[in-house]
């Protein structure tokens, strides 16, 4: 298990650095910097200014040079000009002295994530600030997704073909059918819009980042999780019909135990050895979610500064935000495999 | 002019589909209430030998759906019946009913002749044995046929691009203030911010669909079923390989993934261009092992079938990938038979490039499944090459869940392409594909619904027959 463990967490490694150089790549070519050092500058630059504008920033070094130093496994660039020395590590321009005493390195080895040039602001606070919304977000989304999806699997795979498992079935289709940004339409149009005039909700969700209550935030929780719930639940009904036609399960009836008491007691453990899986593995589409929905709905969460970072090429914040995502996604593949192998004594013991 | 009400003279109708939908929606509630509730029904030994099953309250709840919902059925028909004869004096209904008249004809057309043929028809027959799948297929041809109708300006009342003056957000129904001989003379579903007609994008929108959903999942699969196969069948480091670049690629968020190739600047390095280039090659690597590894010992056939696949093919990929005044773009003008507008190629690649890992790691499991079949050891016995092995034996015993998975993979490029418009990358602005349009309309929803509404209608009405269609196929594929 620890080397399972091990090599995992090694390939994980091995993966973000390969996606944050991907993304690193995209965000550092020509036409992406120029861009960036127009809106940093102004519009009318001309090629000139653009090229001393990205060579004074450090950007004119080369991609894998760059790299090194965002990783901090190279020592940052440094620059002097008449004022005096500025660098990677140094921040605005100071005296020579002042910049011998500056660290060398400074990558994210090192805890420093760099400087946003959207929201000119240390990247670190932005992204630590911005994940506990939508951490809050994706909280109740599970807390309302997880348990609804188990209990309409239960309920349509624990009798297969019954007029409950085909009304439920139907129900997950249609979730699955409806997109967040579809859904979430829908919802402002019935919920919140004046022409129908029902009001209960709020049409965003705005002030919920600083007062949650339940009439601005329950409608961005239930358009991304009725999207999610309908995987889950057709996965936990196909898990659940195929542990009621299992041998022991028929002992059970022939036995005499009440159905209740089956489904309870001898059913339901095993049936929900599949389900944990597809929930952990649902970890990447519920981040896809919360962009639409924040973005819907106006909630600054993660979402949102992906697509402001990535609207604006802001590269530092666009490398933090892949980190985490990648590592939230890795980390929930992890926990998936080892839960999986926990959960069933089968694996376990051999 | 009078502005159109939603049902005009057939609003007598109106009460009597109300008192029908309540009655269905009460009766399938006490359906499920019963079924739930009451035991199952016993079981009757008759004389002779047979078994019934004793009619109960069961039974009773069961017919009343059954009821209610043909009363229903025959209700909307009526809807459409009389809105196809009276057209706008039956309202806006009534005039969407006669705009979609090719859409009827040909989906009446299509069902008679299916339903008549059905036994002959393999799989595709099958289909229409089960009314899930029947109702699937029926809401996906609505939508396929409204493309194509749409494309060539059938259905469509109004140009969906020219504003119009004085119907800037103005509701379903609205009169044109000065209409020229000729023109339809409302807007439909009304007008968006623009002042467009919301019903004749949406229309259009349609086409936007159905010409870049289905073809991008067809490579997306053919990228898939390409790699996926050797990686399933030889294992060892290939398998290693491919399957880390398709976690890379699956830990991606897609909207990340969409934000970096999308955008004009990284057009314009040409990236998305070698990125099509290299995947619109799979295509040909797949026709070309597929007949070659067939026909290898039969020299003459395997050249002569190479010939007729690879040539159009390759003429194909050539004027796909080489566009005039781009990084790519070194063959002479006379050969470059047609140019795919730049966001359209960059759209189709970023959604083809995020499908086809999901695609791989399926066709990967089912063939380490398949490969231990008696079937893949007799034709290792009697000396077949692998690639025979994985195209002609190992592949057509996946085609049931790879069928199932492509109608399902169809649905979620489209999520994907709405997911696109939504946040305004690739297409052009004023694009009528339905995720920008809902993107436009959402930013007034609070007091104009109409704009956003039917486009959201639209992509949910068509993901939910795709989702249906693969039901009833997995279901009639599951009872061989």
């Amino acid at each position: 298990m620890g080397l399972f463990i091990l090599r995992r967490t090694g390939v994980m490694i091995l993966t973000a650095l390969c996606l944050t150089f991907i993304v690193f790549f995209l965000t550092n070519l020509y036409p992406n910097l120029e861009k960036l050092a127009k809106t940093q500058g102004n519009f009318r630059m001309t090629d000139e200014a653009v090229t001393s504008w990205l060579n004074s920033n450090g950007y004119g070094q080369p991609t894998a040079v760059k790299y090194g130093q965002w990783l901090g496994v190279l020592p940052g660039w440094t620059l002097t000009t008449d004022d005096g020395e500025t660098g990677r590590c140094i921040t605005g321009v100071v005296s020579a002295d002042e910049a011998a005493d500056a660290a060398r390195f400074c990558g994210i080895l090192q805890g420093e994530w760099g400087f946003s040039t959207r929201f000119k602001d240390d990247v670190a606070s932005i992204v630590w600030e911005r994940l506990g919304n939508t951490g809050y977000l994706m909280f109740w989304v599970l807390m309302l997704m997880v348990p609804s999806a188990l209990i309409i699997g239960v309920l349509a795979g624990m009798r297969e073909g019954s007029v409950t498992d085909r009304s439920l079935s139907t129900v997950s289709i249609l979730t699955t059918a409806t997109p967040e940004y579809v859904s979430g339409v829908i919802f402002i149009a019935v919920f919140t819009s004046s022409t129908v005039g029902l009001k209960w909700f709020k049409g965003t969700a705005t002030s919920a980042m600083d007062n949650p209550t339940f009439e601005n935030f329950f409608l961005p929780v239930l358009t991304i999780a009725l999207y999610g719930m309908g995987y889950i639940a057709r996965m936990t009904r196909a898990s659940m019909t195929e542990v009621m036609t299992a041998q022991y399960i028929r002992t059970a009836r022939l036995k005499g135990v009440s159905f209740h008491n089956i489904v309870l007691k001898h059913a339901l453990r095993n049936a929900l050895i599949a389900p944990f899986t597809v929930i952990m593995l649902q970890f990447p589409w519920l981040l896809n979610g919360v962009v639409i929905v924040e973005t819907l709905f106006n909630y600054k969460g993660f979402g949102w500064i992906l697509v402001e970072a990535a609207g604006n090429n802001d590269i530092e914040l666009l490398l933090a935000i892949s980190v985490v995502s990648v590592f939230v996604v890795l980390v929930t593949q992890l926990i998936s495999d080892i839960g999986y192998v926990y959960l069933n004594p089968r694996i376990r013991i051999s | 002019m009078d502005p159109l009400s939603w049902t005009g003279q057939i609003a007598f109708l109106n009460p009597i589909i109300a008192l029908a939908l309540g009655l269905l929606v009460a009766s399938v509630l006490a359906w499920v209430v019963v079924s739930a509730v009451l035991p199952e029904n016993r079981a009757i030994n008759d004389i002779g030998g047979t078994m019934t099953l004793a009619s109960g309250p069961r039974d009773i709840a069961a017919l009343a759906v059954r009821l209610t919902t043909l009363g229903t059925t025959v209700l909307a028909l009526a809807y459409l019946v009389l809105g196809l004869a009276l057209g706008t004096d039956a309202g806006i209904l009534g005039a969407m009913a006669q705009q979609f008249w090719p859409v009827w004809t040909a989906l009446v057309l299509l069902f008679t002749l299916s339903i008549a043929f059905k036994r002959r028809l393999g799989l595709y027959g099958k289909l229409f044995d089960s009314p899930i799948g029947m109702i699937g297929f029926a809401l996906v041809m609505f939508w396929v046929f409204t493309g194509f109708f749409g494309a060539i300006d059938l259905i469509i009342t109004h140009d969906p691009l020219s504003q119009l003056s004085g119907l800037k957000n103005k509701v379903p129904g609205t009169p044109l203030r000065s209409p020229e001989d000729g023109d339809f003379l409302w807007y439909l579903l009304g007008g968006d911010n623009l002042a467009r007609d919301v019903f004749s994008r949406m229309v259009k929108g349609a086409w936007e669909v159905v010409k870049i959903a289905p073809l991008a999942t067809i490579f997306a699969f053919m990228v898939g079923i390409t790699l996926g196969l050797p990686a399933g069948y030889f294992g060892g480091r290939l398998d290693t390989f491919l399957s880390f670049l398709a976690n890379l690629i699956l830990a991606f968020p897609v909207i990340l993934l969409f934000y970096l190739l999308v955008t004009p600047e990284i057009v314009a390095t040409g990236l998305p261009q070698y990125m099509a280039a290299v995947l619109f090659a799979f295509p040909l690597i797949f026709f070309g092992v597929l007949i070659n590894s067939r026909y290898r010992t039969q020299p003459s056939k395997n050249y002569l079938w190479l010939a007729i696949v690879l040539l159009p093919l390759l003429v194909a990929y050539f004027s796909l990938i080489n566009e005039d005044g781009s990084k790519i773009n070194f063959i002479p003008q006379a050969f470059d038979l047609f140019d795919i507008p730049g966001g359209i190629l960059v759209v189709f690649v970023s959604v083809v490039f995020v499908n086809s890992p999901t695609v791989f790691r399926i066709v990967r499991g089912l063939t380490m499944d398949i490969k231990t079949r008696d079937y893949v050891a007799a034709a290792q016995t009697r000396g077949e090459r692998p690639w025979y092995i994985m195209l002609w034996e190992v592949l057509p015993n996946a085609r049931g869940p790879l069928i199932v998975d492509f109608c399902l993979r169809i649905g979620y490029t489209t999520i994907l392409l709405g997911t696109l418009g939504f946040f305004g990358l690739g297409l052009p602005p004023e694009s009528p594909d339905w995720g920008s349009t809902i993107n436009e309309g959402r930013k007034l929803l609070s007091i104009y619904l109409h704009p956003a509404l039917p486009p959201a209608m639209a992509l949910l009405s068509l993901v939910l027959g795709l989702n249906l269609l693969a039901d009833g196929l997995r279901e009639e594929s599951l009872k061989d």
